[in-house]
């Protein structure tokens, strides 16, 4: 194509690989500010508009990390599973499984302390998240259902299941008719840092980042788990307990998922009500792609994308730019993230000879 | 040969976005030693004599009709006050986004923020009680603080005018109403609707469908498609798209559209529509801010304040039909309420507001049932 042929790199490109991410980045900010400037915005202006809002203060960068957080245990949790080669795309249904499950230790123990109450709904948050998981999992493993159509079903039923809690049994009957618990009791409230706006839900996801990475690359399992993305016969060839592994993978991000959940409703909120749900959990499978399924790179992607997002956020109120922009510029970034890492596994090089090309495919 | 150009053009191409994303990286490099500085003007507010800037929160995109639409037109009216600025966010969702961007409005030093949607209400309290000297409005809520008022419109007024167009313009008696949330808000609406349809037409029966969604055109249509099967020959709703409208002008059917005049979406089906006005008490508000007059209060203007009000008739609309309205509306206008005064029943047909009596606004706010002849469940 266009005279050109590309050949599988033998070998990492070097200092290629170093370059590709930032270059990607680089030319979709500028497409994206050229569009800015198409219609009359100063690129300087908007670039600087989003920069202060996403990093520009202390509480700047506070509301970036609070954004981070959910979406990067709903990625680390859906990246576990794709390791494997499992194609979870249900974060979505185990985050409001989560939610609810950490509401309801919370409406059902509202007089325990917080250092009881937390870790129940904690539990709570973990246990839903994973059990729901599980379902698509077992379907799988016992029936060989295609796990890409239940877990994606899963999602809607979890949230609808969410919704009827809120308006039926869970209803406040304060709420004026609306949709949502009664506020949590302060025991239920995760605690922010002092002096800070931050809660202790964030210095959790390190803790789990950390984990999860030495658990990776440093443990028996974790290599496990790396060898059955080759699939079950591998697997079994290599005497691995592929079902044992398939249904810990899920059920860890079911139970990271709903954290996530637990985190959203609880130092978010306050309260369960149906405006939790985000879209967090589909966001999470295109970071775990970006972040290519490492849990450090999806700790950064996670970051990066919320700092996009909010601020987008100051830009839209600078200068007035409709939303969609926002939409547009994740778009840009993912495309052409994604494109570059082309680069990395494929060297382009001139045709010797019209026709060469398909060889080469 | 032609391949070979279209190579050539394409590198071209390549090359001179590079170009345009090396310039923007360079600036990134400088920006990002800017930003610190910026963060520090943010803090305090502006200095007396500079614009006063008012912010707004939309729940849904404003596009071209529908709720946030007519709080933008509201936004717009806002230029010919003079020493004020006014900015928005579009699109934010009920949750702690809202609480975020609430705060950026704050911390930037806008003097009055407008939430204009329920769900706003907690993030708007608890960023209220960060900033003592912003005044926030928060829009449909019951919440207030000494810098936190409430406020919304009575647009039942405007919804029970529609249904007595709709009322006197079915023939199969069965009007369509496609409605968002079962939330008191819509459920009033509706009710309001229902009455004023019985008022022309005393065997017209309102059918509800809930999409669950303020915004998705498609499915807002499919929704009122469903109506028009059952037999529904007017469609109203309450969304924030023009969807059902289209989709009543496609059977060849009638429709009442909401928030905007939405004649142009359906000019065939559109009777009328249940239409805001929130320019005039925008413009209060703000007036009285910049006087230093302004207190915290609940407010919940009607028709006679010019808050509310009904488009202009479609062509279809015959004069009887329009002046038994139009009599209605002087009544309203003149702060004269009957919409919730009884005798009204139930859909069980037990009479929840006996004749003389009328449903207190504290009810209205809070309603979560049906009157009789509206089909469907309020959940």
């Amino acid at each position: 194509m266009f005279g050109l042929t590309a050949h599988k790199r033998t070998e990492p490109p070097g200092w290629g690989s170093v370059c590709i991410f930032p270059a990607a980045l680089t030319l979709a900010l500028g497409l994206g500010l050229g569009l800015m400037a198409a219609t009359g915005r100063p690129p300087a202006a908007v670039l600087g508009s989003i920069l202060s809002g996403a990093f520009g203060s202390w509480r700047a960068l506070e509301e970036t990390l609070l954004k981070t957080a959910p979406i990067f245990l709903c990625s680390l949790g859906v990246a576990a599973t794709f390791r494997i080669k499992v194609w979870n795309i249900g974060a979505e249904g185990q985050y409001a499984l989560g939610a609810v499950g950490g509401a309801a230790a919370a409406l059902a123990f509202p007089g325990l302390p917080a250092p009881v109450l937390l870790p129940l709904m904690f539990a709570g948050a973990a246990l839903a998240g994973a059990l729901w998981a599980a379902i698509p999992a077992l379907l799988r493993l016992r029936l060989a259902v295609n796990e890409i159509i239940t877990t994606l079903m899963l999602n809607y039923l979890g949230i609808l299941f969410l919704d009827w809690l809120v308006y039926g049994p869970w209803k406040d009957p304060a709420s004026h008719g609306f949709p949502m618990t009664a506020l949590f009791a302060p025991g239920a409230v995760i605690p922010r840092i002092p002096g800070t706006r931050l809660h202790w839900g964030l210095p959790l996801c390190a803790a789990l980042a950390l984990g999860l990475w030495f658990f990776l690359s440093r443990t028996r399992l974790g290599f496990e788990l790396k060898a059955s993305g080759e699939g079950r016969r591998t697997a079994t060839y290599a005497r691995m307990p592929y079902d044992a592994l398939v249904l810990l993978v899920m059920g860890l991000c079911g139970a990271l998922a709903g954290w996530a959940g637990l985190i959203e409703t609880s130092a978010g909120l306050g309260r369960l009500q149906p405006t939790v749900m985000a879209g967090y959990g589909f966001t999470a499978i295109v970071v775990a792609w970006l972040a290519r399924l490492r849990p450090l790179a999806i700790a950064l992607a996670a970051f990066l994308l919320a700092a996009l997002r909010v601020g987008v956020e100051n830009l839209m109120l600078d200068f007035s730019v409709p939303a969609a922009f926002g939409r547009i510029l994740e778009g840009l970034i993912l495309l052409c993230v994604l494109a570059g890492q082309f680069f990395a596994t494929f060297s382009l090089r001139r045709a010797k000879a019209p026709g060469t090309a398909r060889e080469a495919a | 040969m032609l391949r070979k150009r279209l190579a050539l053009v394409l590198a071209a191409a390549c090359l001179a976005l590079a170009l345009a994303a090396c310039g923007s990286g360079e600036k990134k490099a400088e920006e990002k030693k800017e930003a610190p500085a910026a963060a520090k003007q943010e803090a305090p507010a502006p200095a007396a004599g500079s614009a006063m800037q008012v912010g707004f929160i939309y729940v849904s995109p404003i596009g071209d009709a529908g709720y946030s639409f007519a709080h933008d037109l509201g936004r717009k009216a806002l230029a010919d006050v003079p020493g004020v600025t006014t900015s928005y966010v579009e699109s934010v969702p009920e949750g702690a986004d809202a609480e975020r961007i609430i705060r950026n409005m704050a911390a930037k030093g806008f003097k009055v923020v407008f939430t204009t949607s329920y769900g706003y209400m907690d993030p708007t309290l608890k960023v209220a009680g960060e900033f003592p000297d912003t005044v926030f409005m928060h829009c449909s809520g019951y919440k207030t603080a000494p810098n936190m008022g409430a406020y919304f419109g009575r647009i039942y007024q405007a919804r029970y005018l529609t249904g007595m167009v709709a009322g006197a313009m079915t023939k199969s008696g069965i009007l369509g109403y496609v409605a968002a949330f079962p939330i008191p808000e819509v459920i009033r609406g509706i009710n309001a609707f229902a009455l004023g349809a019985q008022k022309t037409n005393p065997k017209a029966e309102v059918r509800v469908v809930w999409t669950k969604t303020w915004y998705d055109p498609a499915t807002e249509k499919e929704a009122a498609k469903s109506l028009l099967d059952v037999g529904a020959d007017v469609i109203a709703q309450h969304q924030d798209s023009p969807g059902p409208q289209e989709a009543a002008q496609e059977k060849g059917v009638y429709s009442v559209g909401y928030n905007s005049d939405m004649s142009a979406f359906a000019p065939k089906s559109h009777l009328t529509s249940a239409m805001w006005n929130w320019g005039v008490y925008y413009k209060d508000v703000v007036e009285k801010v910049k006087a230093g007059t302004w207190k915290s209060s609940s407010d919940w203007w009607g028709m006679d304040k010019g808050i509310v009000d009904i488009a202009p008739f479609g062509p279809m609309v015959p004069k009887d039909v329009q002046d038994k309205v139009l009599a209605a509306k002087a009544d309203l206008l003149a702060g004269k309420d009957t919409v919730f005064a009884g005798p009204i029943a139930d859909q069980k047909g037990a009479v929840r507001v006996p004749e003389g009596q009328t449903i207190p606004d504290a009810d209205l706010l809070g309603m979560t049932w049906f009157v009789k002849g509206v089909v469907g469940a309020t959940e």
